[in-house]
């Protein structure tokens, strides 16, 4: 503010717009002239170029028709509700086992962030061959132990979709019990020990002191996880491939499937359906960061 | 000495049946990994949880480029170096530019811009791939780096721009006040004074940009696709192709490709923590 206000003295209200502006004013304009650039031509270009190729009402009925995409419409629904939320309790809980005192489970946080830390395609890549039928470690454990063959992990729908999510966990876990453990160190202490003094239990200290201080930040947490979760692309593609049979796709892996068949405005279609249910997340989530 | 009570036995036994799992659950796939990293071919695949005669083959296999998948290695760890450090030069500079900008100028129509980026941060990137790979077409930039380097750069923008703009809000006006004051220039103010206090964000956002841009496969393997030209990633992503792949090569090589952005994070981990989760989500 004071920078403008000290030099606003030049300028002059009613001239030429280049006569008006002061010279930090230019400079501003021009610093911010890059990423302006890149957002036209790498964000508003494609989105209308992507919204126009999905302008056929043809390509949704088409969209209607396709069993695949019903299917890939249920899986993102049971990845984000099911997945996310039984993602964001268990950080919720392991918060809370983070910050206990002791040098063993600092060593051990220092070893839980390491999916974080580590890039998804080595260790997507990792699970997969952990599951394989015939070579895997996991069958051939079962084998030593029982004498039988495991089970064809990978070859059933459900059993793929359940551990495409579990590798989206396992991969997330950590950054998200990250965020909740600065959540329940920012609440004061004083309140902890004023409950021990009633003799309040561990569920009463949950339920009156974290929670209530740590609901918006949970909720938050969770709906952001949402939004971002919709374009995980990598847990699914590289653990099942979308199969077995087309049935474990989500929506970020069916537009690359139509990309792929040259399908592109089925592919566009398929995005735009999601967008009423982004659209109202991403609303509201700027809502709450752009204050 | 005193004996620990019955009762705190009992809490330590209790967060130890926690924190085994946890650690089990951690490191399992990873310790996979590793183990086909070292195992020879033969042992791979007997099930054992350490093998009988671990080795550095693998290693020596990868690095010298000796198997068919493997052609390429150097190039394309070379590849993904450079694709990573031109994303976080950069998103950085773009970035710095920009929160500068909006901030500490208070440009007209700033605060707008701001709200734009925040809006893409937002937008899933799996969402924009498709868009994205047809827009570079038209841009004649498909198969070329620079692609993969523009669209990483585009998706690291919006948060780089958004965490440093909180920082620099946080800066007193006076600082500016008083280099004014001195006469500085506003060039002057960006570089002597503005730069030097922003650091350590800095470094979390220049770090946030290059891993970003070093773990990215969908785009990668989108924009790129021939063997000289492709990154690591997108390589190891090939060798599903084949039903005959060599599994304990493809872990050792993907063991070499976690390295570097998992060193990274540990050394930058102070920077990480402090610029980005307390960004990432304000309560």
């Amino acid at each position: 503010m004071a920078i403008t206000l000290s030099t606003s003295d030049h300028a002059i209200p009613g001239a030429p717009l280049s006569a008006r502006l002061t010279t930090p004013q230019v400079w501003g304009i021009v610093l911010l002239a890059p990423y302006f650039l890149v957002f036209v031509a790498f964000v508003v270009y494609p989105v209308c170029y992507g919204l126009w190729l999905a302008r056929h009402p043809s390509s949704y009925v088409a969209l209607y028709n396709d069993p695949i995409f019903a299917r890939a419409a249920v899986n993102t629904l049971i990845f984000l509700v099911v997945g996310i939320n039984f993602k964001m309790m268990v950080a919720l809980f392991l918060s809370g086992f983070f910050i206990q005192e002791r040098s063993w489970i600092k060593w051990l946080s220092v070893l839980f962030i390491l999916p974080w830390a580590v890039p998804s395609i080595p260790t997507i890549l990792s699970v997969r061959f952990m599951f394989n039928p015939e070579w895997g470690m996991i069958n051939q454990i079962i084998f030593k132990l029982t004498g039988e063959d495991g089970p064809n992990w990978l070859n059933d729908p459900i059993v793929a979709l359940t551990m495409a999510i579990m590798v989206h966990i396992w991969k997330s876990l950590p950054f998200w019990t990250l965020i909740l453990m600065t959540g329940r160190l920012a609440i004061s202490h004083d309140l902890f020990e004023a409950a021990d003094v009633d003799g309040a239990s561990w569920w009463q200290k949950f339920r009156f002191i974290t929670w209530p201080s740590m609901q918006m930040l949970y909720i938050t947490c969770t709906l952001l996880s949402m939004i971002w979760t919709l374009g995980d692309f990598n847990s699914v593609y590289l653990l099942t491939g979308g199969g077995p049979a087309d049935l474990t796709h989500v929506l970020a892996t069916l537009g690359i499937r139509y990309l792929r068949l040259d399908l592109l405005d089925l592919s566009m279609a398929a995005i735009v359906c999601a967008l009423p249910l982004v659209l109202p997340l991403v609303y509201f989530m700027m809502k709450r960061l752009s204050r | 000495m005193k004996l620990p009570s019955l009762r705190d036995v009992g809490t330590e036994a209790r967060l130890l049946l926690i924190g085994i799992p946890v650690l089990i659950w951690t490191m399992l796939p990873i310790y996979h990994m590793f183990l086909f990293a070292i195992s020879p071919k033969e042992d791979a695949f007997s099930g054992k949880l350490w093998p009988a005669h671990p080795t550095l083959h693998n290693f020596h296999i990868v690095f010298y480029q000796q198997h068919y998948f493997l052609r390429d290695f150097w190039i394309q760890f070379w590849n993904s170096v450079v694709i990573a450090v031109a994303v976080g030069a950069l998103t950085l500079l773009i970035a710095t530019a920009a929160a500068f900008s909006i901030s500490r100028l208070r440009v007209p129509g700033g605060r707008w811009v701001m709200n734009l980026a925040l809006f893409t941060y937002f937008i899933p990137a799996a969402f924009l791939a498709v868009p994205m790979y047809r827009t570079m077409g038209i841009y004649g930039l498909l198969n070329n780096h620079w692609a993969l380097i523009l669209a990483m750069v585009t998706i690291a923008s919006p948060y780089a721009i958004w965490v440093l703009k909180q920082a620099s809000d946080k800066l007193p006006v006076e600082l500016d006040e008083a280099a004014i004051m001195d006469g500085a220039t506003t060039l002057q103010l960006f570089r002597l004074v503005y730069v030097p206090l922003m650091m350590p964000s800095l470094v979390a956002i220049g770090t946030y940009a290059l891993l970003l841009a070093w773990n990215e496969y969908l785009y990668a393997f989108l924009l790129l696709s021939k063997d000289t030209e492709i990154t690591l990633p997108v390589a190891l992503g090939n060798f599903l192709a084949a039903d005959d792949s060599p599994w304990e090569l493809l872990m050792t090589t993907g063991f070499i490709y976690a390295l570097p952005p998992a060193a990274i994070y540990y050394a930058f981990k102070r920077y990480m923590v402090g610029g980005l989760t307390a960004g990432a989500v304000k309560s």
